[in-house]
Protein backbone atom coordinates (compact mmCIF):
# COMPACT_ATOMS: atom_id res chain seq x y z
CA UNK A 1 0.00 0.00 0.00
CA UNK A 2 2.52 2.39 0.83
CA UNK A 3 4.04 1.86 -2.77
CA UNK A 4 0.84 2.11 -3.82
CA UNK A 5 0.28 5.94 -2.36
CA UNK A 6 4.32 6.81 -3.37
CA UNK A 7 3.35 6.66 -6.72
CA UNK A 8 -0.23 8.24 -6.85
CA UNK A 9 1.88 11.44 -4.34
CA UNK A 10 4.28 11.57 -7.49
CA UNK A 11 1.97 11.45 -10.28
CA UNK A 12 -0.42 14.12 -7.90
CA UNK A 13 3.04 16.47 -7.48
CA UNK A 14 3.64 16.09 -11.13
CA UNK A 15 0.54 17.35 -12.84
CA UNK A 16 0.35 20.00 -9.75
CA UNK A 17 3.95 21.32 -11.41
CA UNK A 18 2.68 20.63 -15.01
CA UNK A 19 -0.86 20.53 -15.23
CA UNK A 20 -0.17 18.60 -18.27
CA UNK A 21 -2.79 15.85 -18.03
CA UNK A 22 -5.66 17.84 -16.61
CA UNK A 23 -5.59 20.84 -18.73
CA UNK A 24 -5.87 18.75 -21.53
CA UNK A 25 -8.42 16.56 -20.98
CA UNK A 26 -10.40 19.25 -19.58
CA UNK A 27 -10.30 21.59 -22.53
CA UNK A 28 -11.32 18.62 -24.55
CA UNK A 29 -14.38 17.49 -22.07
CA UNK A 30 -15.39 20.95 -22.09
CA UNK A 31 -15.23 21.60 -25.46
CA UNK A 32 -17.10 18.17 -26.48
CA UNK A 33 -19.78 19.20 -23.96
CA UNK A 34 -20.31 22.60 -25.84
CA UNK A 35 -20.31 21.61 -29.27
CA UNK A 36 -22.73 19.43 -28.63
CA UNK A 37 -25.07 21.51 -26.83
CA UNK A 38 -24.83 23.94 -29.62
CA UNK A 39 -25.21 21.23 -32.21
CA UNK A 40 -28.66 19.79 -31.00
CA UNK A 41 -31.55 21.40 -30.29
CA UNK A 42 -33.43 18.80 -28.32
CA UNK A 43 -36.86 18.87 -26.07
CA UNK A 44 -36.55 18.13 -22.19
CA UNK A 45 -37.47 14.03 -22.86
CA UNK A 46 -34.58 13.52 -25.75
CA UNK A 47 -32.15 15.48 -23.54
CA UNK A 48 -32.66 13.04 -20.88
CA UNK A 49 -32.26 10.46 -23.03
CA UNK A 50 -29.29 11.21 -24.89
CA UNK A 51 -27.33 13.31 -21.99
CA UNK A 52 -26.04 9.96 -20.59
CA UNK A 53 -24.31 9.09 -24.44
CA UNK A 54 -22.84 12.50 -25.19
CA UNK A 55 -21.25 12.36 -21.53
CA UNK A 56 -19.68 9.22 -21.77
CA UNK A 57 -18.42 10.07 -25.38
CA UNK A 58 -16.47 13.23 -23.39
CA UNK A 59 -15.47 10.87 -20.68
CA UNK A 60 -13.51 7.94 -22.85
CA UNK A 61 -11.91 10.77 -24.90
CA UNK A 62 -11.15 12.96 -22.57
CA UNK A 63 -9.55 9.80 -20.38
CA UNK A 64 -7.73 8.75 -23.49
CA UNK A 65 -5.96 11.84 -23.56
CA UNK A 66 -5.04 11.18 -19.83
CA UNK A 67 -4.35 7.70 -19.93
CA UNK A 68 -1.85 8.63 -22.90
CA UNK A 69 -0.22 11.38 -21.23
CA UNK A 70 0.10 9.65 -17.37
CA UNK A 71 2.37 6.70 -19.16
CA UNK A 72 4.39 8.79 -21.49
CA UNK A 73 5.34 10.59 -18.02
CA UNK A 74 6.53 7.58 -17.25
CA UNK A 75 8.45 6.90 -20.24
CA UNK A 76 10.01 10.50 -20.65
CA UNK A 77 13.59 9.73 -18.90
CA UNK A 78 12.90 6.31 -18.49
CA UNK A 79 11.29 6.77 -15.52
CA UNK A 80 9.97 3.90 -16.20
CA UNK A 81 12.62 1.45 -16.11
CA UNK A 82 13.42 3.08 -12.66
CA UNK A 83 10.10 2.40 -11.06
CA UNK A 84 10.16 -1.72 -12.48
CA UNK A 85 13.77 -2.05 -10.42
CA UNK A 86 12.48 -1.25 -7.45
CA UNK A 87 12.28 -4.17 -5.46
CA UNK A 88 8.28 -4.30 -4.98
CA UNK A 89 5.33 -5.86 -6.15
CA UNK A 90 4.98 -5.12 -9.58
CA UNK A 91 0.88 -4.53 -9.53
CA UNK A 92 1.18 -2.03 -6.66
CA UNK A 93 2.85 0.29 -9.31
CA UNK A 94 -0.08 -0.53 -11.69
CA UNK A 95 -2.76 0.23 -9.35
CA UNK A 96 -1.01 3.28 -8.05
CA UNK A 97 -1.33 4.34 -11.62
CA UNK A 98 -4.53 3.38 -11.92
CA UNK A 99 -5.69 5.61 -8.65
CA UNK A 100 -3.56 8.42 -9.85
CA UNK A 101 -5.24 8.39 -13.16
CA UNK A 102 -8.79 7.75 -11.74
CA UNK A 103 -8.31 10.45 -9.44
CA UNK A 104 -7.67 12.79 -12.18
CA UNK A 105 -10.58 11.46 -14.37
CA UNK A 106 -13.26 12.07 -11.53
CA UNK A 107 -11.03 15.60 -10.93
CA UNK A 108 -12.43 16.46 -14.61
CA UNK A 109 -15.91 14.57 -14.18
CA UNK A 110 -16.15 17.03 -10.72
CA UNK A 111 -15.92 19.89 -13.12
CA UNK A 112 -17.94 18.69 -15.97
CA UNK A 113 -20.94 17.39 -14.44
CA UNK A 114 -22.01 21.23 -13.10
CA UNK A 115 -21.69 22.72 -16.05
CA UNK A 116 -23.37 20.16 -18.43
CA UNK A 117 -26.14 19.99 -16.18
CA UNK A 118 -26.64 23.87 -16.78
CA UNK A 119 -26.19 23.88 -20.26
CA UNK A 120 -28.86 21.05 -21.15
CA UNK A 121 -31.14 21.72 -18.07
CA UNK A 122 -30.62 18.27 -16.55
CA UNK A 123 -30.16 17.61 -12.83
CA UNK A 124 -27.66 14.80 -12.89
CA UNK A 125 -26.71 14.53 -8.80
CA UNK A 126 -28.24 11.94 -8.72
CA UNK A 127 -26.60 8.86 -6.15
CA UNK A 128 -27.47 6.39 -8.78
CA UNK A 129 -26.21 8.37 -11.75
CA UNK A 130 -22.91 9.13 -9.80
CA UNK A 131 -22.19 5.58 -8.76
CA UNK A 132 -22.41 4.76 -12.51
CA UNK A 133 -20.17 7.38 -13.33
CA UNK A 134 -17.56 6.03 -10.79
CA UNK A 135 -18.15 2.47 -11.43
CA UNK A 136 -17.82 2.93 -15.37
CA UNK A 137 -14.57 5.76 -15.05
CA UNK A 138 -12.98 3.00 -12.89
CA UNK A 139 -13.18 0.24 -15.19
CA UNK A 140 -12.41 2.39 -18.32
CA UNK A 141 -9.36 3.43 -16.23
CA UNK A 142 -8.45 -0.16 -15.39
CA UNK A 143 -8.36 -1.75 -18.58
CA UNK A 144 -6.64 1.77 -19.94
CA UNK A 145 -3.86 1.91 -17.85
CA UNK A 146 -3.48 -1.91 -18.78
CA UNK A 147 -3.59 -1.25 -22.58
CA UNK A 148 -1.20 2.02 -22.36
CA UNK A 149 1.17 0.20 -20.66
CA UNK A 150 1.65 -1.65 -23.63
CA UNK A 151 1.34 0.62 -26.05
CA UNK A 152 3.42 3.39 -24.49
CA UNK A 153 6.82 1.14 -25.59
CA UNK A 154 6.01 1.84 -29.20
CA UNK A 155 5.70 4.80 -31.63
CA UNK A 156 2.41 4.96 -32.66
CA UNK A 157 1.41 4.87 -28.66
CA UNK A 158 -1.04 8.16 -29.05
CA UNK A 159 -2.99 6.01 -31.97
CA UNK A 160 -2.41 2.63 -30.96
CA UNK A 161 -4.01 3.20 -27.45
CA UNK A 162 -7.54 4.90 -28.85
CA UNK A 163 -7.38 1.81 -31.36
CA UNK A 164 -6.94 -0.90 -28.53
CA UNK A 165 -8.92 0.77 -25.89
CA UNK A 166 -12.22 1.10 -27.27
CA UNK A 167 -13.31 -1.87 -28.49
CA UNK A 168 -12.13 -3.80 -25.52
CA UNK A 169 -14.14 -1.04 -23.42
CA UNK A 170 -17.40 -1.21 -25.53
CA UNK A 171 -19.24 -3.32 -22.46
CA UNK A 172 -18.28 -0.78 -20.20
CA UNK A 173 -19.54 1.96 -22.67
CA UNK A 174 -22.75 0.12 -23.08
CA UNK A 175 -22.92 -1.06 -19.61
CA UNK A 176 -22.26 3.08 -18.37
CA UNK A 177 -24.26 4.43 -21.00
CA UNK A 178 -27.87 2.34 -20.46
CA UNK A 179 -27.36 2.73 -16.99
CA UNK A 180 -26.66 6.61 -16.27
CA UNK A 181 -29.82 7.10 -18.74
CA UNK A 182 -32.10 4.95 -16.57
CA UNK A 183 -30.97 6.74 -13.89
CA UNK A 184 -31.62 9.90 -15.27
CA UNK A 185 -34.98 9.04 -16.69
CA UNK A 186 -36.13 7.25 -13.43
CA UNK A 187 -36.13 4.03 -14.54
CA UNK A 188 -36.55 1.32 -12.13
CA UNK A 189 -34.19 -0.46 -10.60
CA UNK A 190 -34.62 -4.50 -12.06
CA UNK A 191 -34.40 -2.89 -15.71
CA UNK A 192 -31.00 -0.94 -14.16
CA UNK A 193 -29.27 -4.01 -12.57
CA UNK A 194 -28.24 -6.11 -15.35
CA UNK A 195 -26.47 -3.08 -16.57
CA UNK A 196 -25.04 -2.28 -13.29
CA UNK A 197 -23.96 -6.35 -12.87
CA UNK A 198 -22.09 -5.81 -16.04
CA UNK A 199 -20.09 -3.02 -14.49
CA UNK A 200 -19.41 -4.52 -11.29
CA UNK A 201 -18.11 -7.44 -13.12
CA UNK A 202 -15.83 -5.99 -15.80
CA UNK A 203 -13.94 -3.78 -13.32
CA UNK A 204 -13.57 -7.28 -11.12
CA UNK A 205 -12.71 -8.93 -13.95
CA UNK A 206 -10.08 -6.42 -15.34
CA UNK A 207 -8.96 -5.88 -12.17
CA UNK A 208 -7.86 -9.38 -11.72
CA UNK A 209 -6.24 -9.29 -15.19
CA UNK A 210 -4.34 -6.45 -14.68
CA UNK A 211 -2.60 -8.11 -11.22
CA UNK A 212 -2.10 -10.95 -13.17
CA UNK A 213 -0.25 -10.05 -16.59
CA UNK A 214 0.84 -6.43 -15.57
CA UNK A 215 4.29 -7.61 -14.46
CA UNK A 216 4.06 -9.80 -17.88
CA UNK A 217 3.55 -6.90 -20.17
CA UNK A 218 6.50 -4.70 -19.20
CA UNK A 219 9.01 -7.11 -18.89
CA UNK A 220 10.91 -7.69 -22.07
CA UNK B 1 28.43 -12.82 -6.69
CA UNK B 2 27.20 -12.38 -10.47
CA UNK B 3 26.99 -15.88 -12.36
CA UNK B 4 26.21 -16.35 -15.60
CA UNK B 5 25.92 -19.96 -17.52
CA UNK B 6 24.92 -20.31 -21.00
CA UNK B 7 22.08 -17.19 -21.34
CA UNK B 8 20.05 -16.89 -24.19
CA UNK B 9 18.14 -14.09 -25.02
CA UNK B 10 16.31 -13.86 -28.39
CA UNK B 11 14.13 -10.68 -30.03
CA UNK B 12 11.71 -12.07 -32.44
CA UNK B 13 14.75 -14.33 -34.63
CA UNK B 14 17.30 -12.28 -33.94
CA UNK B 15 19.74 -14.05 -31.10
CA UNK B 16 21.05 -11.57 -29.38
CA UNK B 17 22.91 -13.42 -26.67
CA UNK B 18 23.88 -16.85 -27.51
CA UNK B 19 24.88 -19.09 -24.68
CA UNK B 20 26.50 -16.30 -22.82
CA UNK B 21 28.95 -16.74 -20.05
CA UNK B 22 30.05 -14.48 -17.26
CA UNK B 23 30.56 -13.89 -13.69
CA UNK B 24 31.60 -10.99 -11.14
CA UNK B 25 33.65 -11.58 -7.97
CA UNK B 26 32.60 -9.73 -4.86
CA UNK B 27 33.96 -6.67 -4.99
CA UNK B 28 35.28 -6.34 -8.24
CA UNK B 29 34.48 -3.44 -11.26
CA UNK B 30 34.43 -5.25 -14.89
CA UNK B 31 33.93 -3.04 -17.83
CA UNK B 32 31.91 -5.22 -20.55
CA UNK B 33 33.27 -3.49 -23.52
CA UNK B 34 32.04 -4.20 -27.10
CA UNK B 35 30.90 -2.89 -30.46
CA UNK B 36 27.06 -1.64 -30.93
CA UNK B 37 24.52 -4.80 -31.07
CA UNK B 38 26.88 -6.81 -29.60
CA UNK B 39 24.62 -7.02 -26.64
CA UNK B 40 26.25 -4.97 -23.86
CA UNK B 41 22.77 -3.30 -22.69
CA UNK B 42 20.49 -6.40 -23.13
CA UNK B 43 23.11 -8.65 -20.57
CA UNK B 44 21.81 -5.79 -18.54
CA UNK B 45 18.99 -5.21 -18.70
CA UNK B 46 18.20 -8.70 -17.73
CA UNK B 47 20.91 -8.24 -14.75
CA UNK B 48 18.59 -5.24 -13.86
CA UNK B 49 15.29 -7.86 -14.07
CA UNK B 50 13.86 -5.51 -16.68
CA UNK B 51 14.10 -8.19 -19.46
CA UNK B 52 13.77 -12.34 -19.50
CA UNK B 53 16.24 -14.44 -20.06
CA UNK B 54 15.37 -17.14 -22.56
CA UNK B 55 17.05 -19.97 -21.47
CA UNK B 56 20.07 -20.31 -19.19
CA UNK B 57 21.17 -19.78 -15.62
CA UNK B 58 21.38 -16.13 -14.08
CA UNK B 59 21.99 -15.68 -10.32
CA UNK B 60 22.93 -12.87 -8.37
CA UNK B 61 23.93 -13.14 -4.85
CA UNK B 62 22.97 -16.96 -4.88
CA UNK B 63 19.29 -15.66 -6.10
CA UNK B 64 18.09 -16.63 -9.69
CA UNK B 65 16.55 -14.80 -12.27
CA UNK B 66 13.79 -14.95 -13.35
CA UNK B 67 12.24 -16.06 -9.80
CA UNK B 68 13.58 -14.20 -7.61
CA UNK B 69 13.46 -11.03 -9.32
CA UNK B 70 12.29 -9.31 -6.49
CA UNK B 71 14.76 -10.25 -3.72
CA UNK B 72 17.82 -9.31 -6.47
CA UNK B 73 16.24 -5.78 -7.08
CA UNK B 74 17.05 -5.22 -3.13
CA UNK B 75 20.82 -5.86 -3.87
CA UNK B 76 20.88 -3.89 -7.46
CA UNK B 77 21.39 -0.32 -8.45
CA UNK B 78 21.44 0.82 -11.80
CA UNK B 79 22.59 3.88 -13.62
CA UNK B 80 21.56 4.23 -17.13
CA UNK B 81 22.19 6.10 -20.20
CA UNK B 82 19.45 7.79 -19.11
CA UNK B 83 18.97 9.11 -15.61
CA UNK B 84 15.49 7.61 -14.62
CA UNK B 85 14.81 10.56 -12.73
CA UNK B 86 11.36 12.66 -12.78
CA UNK B 87 12.12 15.84 -14.59
CA UNK B 88 9.37 17.82 -12.29
CA UNK B 89 10.40 16.80 -9.45
CA UNK B 90 13.65 17.89 -7.32
CA UNK B 91 16.79 16.00 -6.28
CA UNK B 92 15.32 15.41 -2.78
CA UNK B 93 11.88 14.60 -4.53
CA UNK B 94 13.39 12.23 -6.51
CA UNK B 95 14.83 10.67 -3.64
CA UNK B 96 12.55 10.74 -1.46
CA UNK B 97 10.03 8.74 -4.17
CA UNK B 98 12.73 6.08 -5.05
CA UNK B 99 13.29 6.16 -1.25
CA UNK B 100 9.93 5.16 -0.13
CA UNK B 101 9.74 2.25 -3.65
CA UNK B 102 13.01 1.14 -1.58
CA UNK B 103 11.25 1.10 1.88
CA UNK B 104 14.90 2.57 3.01
CA UNK B 105 14.48 4.00 7.10
CA UNK B 106 15.82 7.17 7.70
CA UNK B 107 15.26 8.67 4.54
CA UNK B 108 16.08 11.87 5.34
CA UNK B 109 19.70 11.03 6.40
CA UNK B 110 20.11 9.01 3.66
CA UNK B 111 18.67 11.28 1.11
CA UNK B 112 21.53 13.75 2.69
CA UNK B 113 24.30 11.63 2.77
CA UNK B 114 23.71 10.42 -0.84
CA UNK B 115 23.87 14.25 -2.34
CA UNK B 116 26.71 14.96 -0.34
CA UNK B 117 28.46 11.91 -2.07
CA UNK B 118 27.13 12.76 -5.79
CA UNK B 119 28.16 16.78 -4.84
CA UNK B 120 24.56 18.28 -5.23
CA UNK B 121 23.61 19.41 -2.06
CA UNK B 122 23.44 23.17 -2.96
CA UNK B 123 20.67 22.22 -5.76
CA UNK B 124 18.75 19.84 -3.78
CA UNK B 125 15.41 21.86 -4.33
CA UNK B 126 15.78 22.44 -7.40
CA UNK B 127 13.60 20.58 -10.35
CA UNK B 128 15.55 17.97 -12.12
CA UNK B 129 14.88 19.60 -15.29
CA UNK B 130 16.87 22.45 -14.73
CA UNK B 131 20.02 20.18 -14.11
CA UNK B 132 22.82 19.87 -16.67
CA UNK B 133 23.44 16.46 -18.17
CA UNK B 134 26.38 15.83 -15.85
CA UNK B 135 24.34 16.63 -12.71
CA UNK B 136 21.65 14.54 -13.74
CA UNK B 137 23.94 11.55 -13.75
CA UNK B 138 25.14 12.22 -10.62
CA UNK B 139 21.88 12.58 -9.30
CA UNK B 140 21.10 9.07 -11.07
CA UNK B 141 24.29 7.42 -9.13
CA UNK B 142 22.57 8.85 -6.05
CA UNK B 143 19.79 7.17 -6.81
CA UNK B 144 21.32 3.73 -7.44
CA UNK B 145 23.03 4.09 -4.49
CA UNK B 146 20.28 5.70 -1.82
CA UNK B 147 19.26 1.52 -0.49
CA UNK B 148 23.09 0.54 -0.43
CA UNK B 149 23.31 -2.04 -3.06
CA UNK B 150 25.95 -4.21 -2.99
CA UNK B 151 26.31 -4.84 -7.27
CA UNK B 152 26.32 -1.48 -9.49
CA UNK B 153 25.05 -1.78 -13.21
CA UNK B 154 26.24 1.13 -15.10
CA UNK B 155 25.05 1.48 -18.71
CA UNK B 156 27.45 3.62 -20.87
CA UNK B 157 27.39 6.01 -17.73
CA UNK B 158 29.11 8.27 -19.77
CA UNK B 159 27.52 8.97 -22.72
CA UNK B 160 26.72 12.60 -23.71
CA UNK B 161 28.91 14.10 -20.76
CA UNK B 162 31.53 16.30 -21.39
CA UNK B 163 35.11 16.32 -19.87
CA UNK B 164 34.39 17.95 -16.66
CA UNK B 165 30.98 16.32 -16.00
CA UNK B 166 32.86 12.55 -17.04
CA UNK B 167 35.55 13.28 -14.31
CA UNK B 168 33.05 14.21 -11.82
CA UNK B 169 31.21 10.97 -12.57
CA UNK B 170 34.74 9.14 -12.75
CA UNK B 171 35.81 10.26 -9.10
CA UNK B 172 32.10 9.51 -7.80
CA UNK B 173 32.40 6.17 -9.07
CA UNK B 174 35.67 5.13 -8.01
CA UNK B 175 34.52 5.83 -4.29
CA UNK B 176 31.55 3.89 -4.58
CA UNK B 177 33.78 1.05 -6.31
CA UNK B 178 36.41 1.53 -3.44
CA UNK B 179 33.32 0.63 -0.25
CA UNK B 180 33.42 -2.58 -1.87
CA UNK B 181 30.45 -2.75 -3.99
CA UNK B 182 30.81 -5.11 -7.22
CA UNK B 183 30.53 -2.91 -10.37
CA UNK B 184 29.64 -3.91 -13.99
CA UNK B 185 29.90 -1.35 -16.58
CA UNK B 186 29.25 -1.37 -20.29
CA UNK B 187 30.99 1.41 -21.82
CA UNK B 188 32.26 2.20 -25.90
CA UNK B 189 35.51 4.68 -23.85
CA UNK B 190 38.45 2.36 -23.38
CA UNK B 191 40.72 4.83 -22.24
CA UNK B 192 38.35 5.63 -19.56
CA UNK B 193 37.44 2.06 -18.76
CA UNK B 194 41.25 1.00 -18.61
CA UNK B 195 41.44 3.81 -15.75
CA UNK B 196 38.13 3.02 -14.05
CA UNK B 197 37.65 -0.89 -14.42
CA UNK B 198 40.17 -3.89 -13.19
CA UNK B 199 38.73 -6.46 -15.34
CA UNK B 200 37.63 -6.07 -18.81
CA UNK B 201 35.30 -8.44 -20.57
CA UNK B 202 35.15 -8.58 -24.72
CA UNK B 203 31.41 -9.13 -25.52
CA UNK B 204 30.82 -9.79 -28.99
CA UNK B 205 28.11 -11.51 -31.54
CA UNK B 206 26.26 -12.21 -28.09
CA UNK B 207 29.40 -13.67 -26.21
CA UNK B 208 32.36 -12.91 -24.37
CA UNK B 209 34.78 -13.45 -26.57
CA UNK B 210 37.98 -12.63 -24.22
CA UNK B 211 38.59 -11.36 -20.81
CA UNK B 212 42.10 -9.51 -19.57
CA UNK B 213 42.46 -8.03 -16.10
CA UNK B 214 44.67 -4.61 -15.42
CA UNK B 215 47.30 -6.91 -13.75
CA UNK B 216 47.73 -8.68 -17.41
CA UNK B 217 47.74 -5.17 -19.53
CA UNK B 218 48.71 -1.87 -19.53
CA UNK B 219 45.85 0.47 -19.24
CA UNK B 220 47.00 1.94 -22.99
CA UNK B 221 47.19 -1.29 -24.40
CA UNK B 222 43.92 -2.15 -23.92
CA UNK B 223 42.15 -0.54 -27.32
CA UNK B 224 45.00 -2.91 -28.86
CA UNK B 225 43.68 -6.10 -27.32
CA UNK B 226 40.52 -4.87 -28.57
CA UNK B 227 40.42 -4.64 -32.23
CA UNK B 228 42.91 -7.95 -31.96
CA UNK B 229 40.45 -9.86 -30.31
CA UNK B 230 37.51 -8.18 -32.92
CA UNK B 231 39.24 -8.98 -35.87
CA UNK B 232 40.19 -12.63 -34.66
CA UNK B 233 36.82 -13.06 -33.86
Amino acid sequence: MKVLFAVVWKDMIMELRSREMLSAMLVFALLVVLIFNFAFELDATTRANTASGVLWVTFAFAGTLGLNRSMAMEKDYACLDGLLMAPVDRSAIFFGKVLGNFIFMVIVELIVLPIFSVLYGINLFHQGFIFVVLLGSLGYIIVGSLLSSMTVQTRTRDILLPILLFPVAIPIFIAAVRASRAFLVGTEMVEVMPYLNLLIVYDIVFFAVAYMVFDFIVQE
Amino acid sequence: MIEIRRLVKRFGYKRVLRELDFYAEQGEFVAVLGPNGAGKTTLLRILSTLSRPESGEVKISGYRLPSQSTSVRKLLGVVSHQPLLYGDLSAIENLKFFGRMYAIENIQNRIEEVLSVVGLEQRATDLVRTYSRGMQQRLAIGRAILHDPIVLLLDEPHTGLDQDASEMLDQVLIDVASQGRTLVMTSHDLARSARLAWRFDILARGKIVASTTRAELEPDQLLQFYRQTLEVG
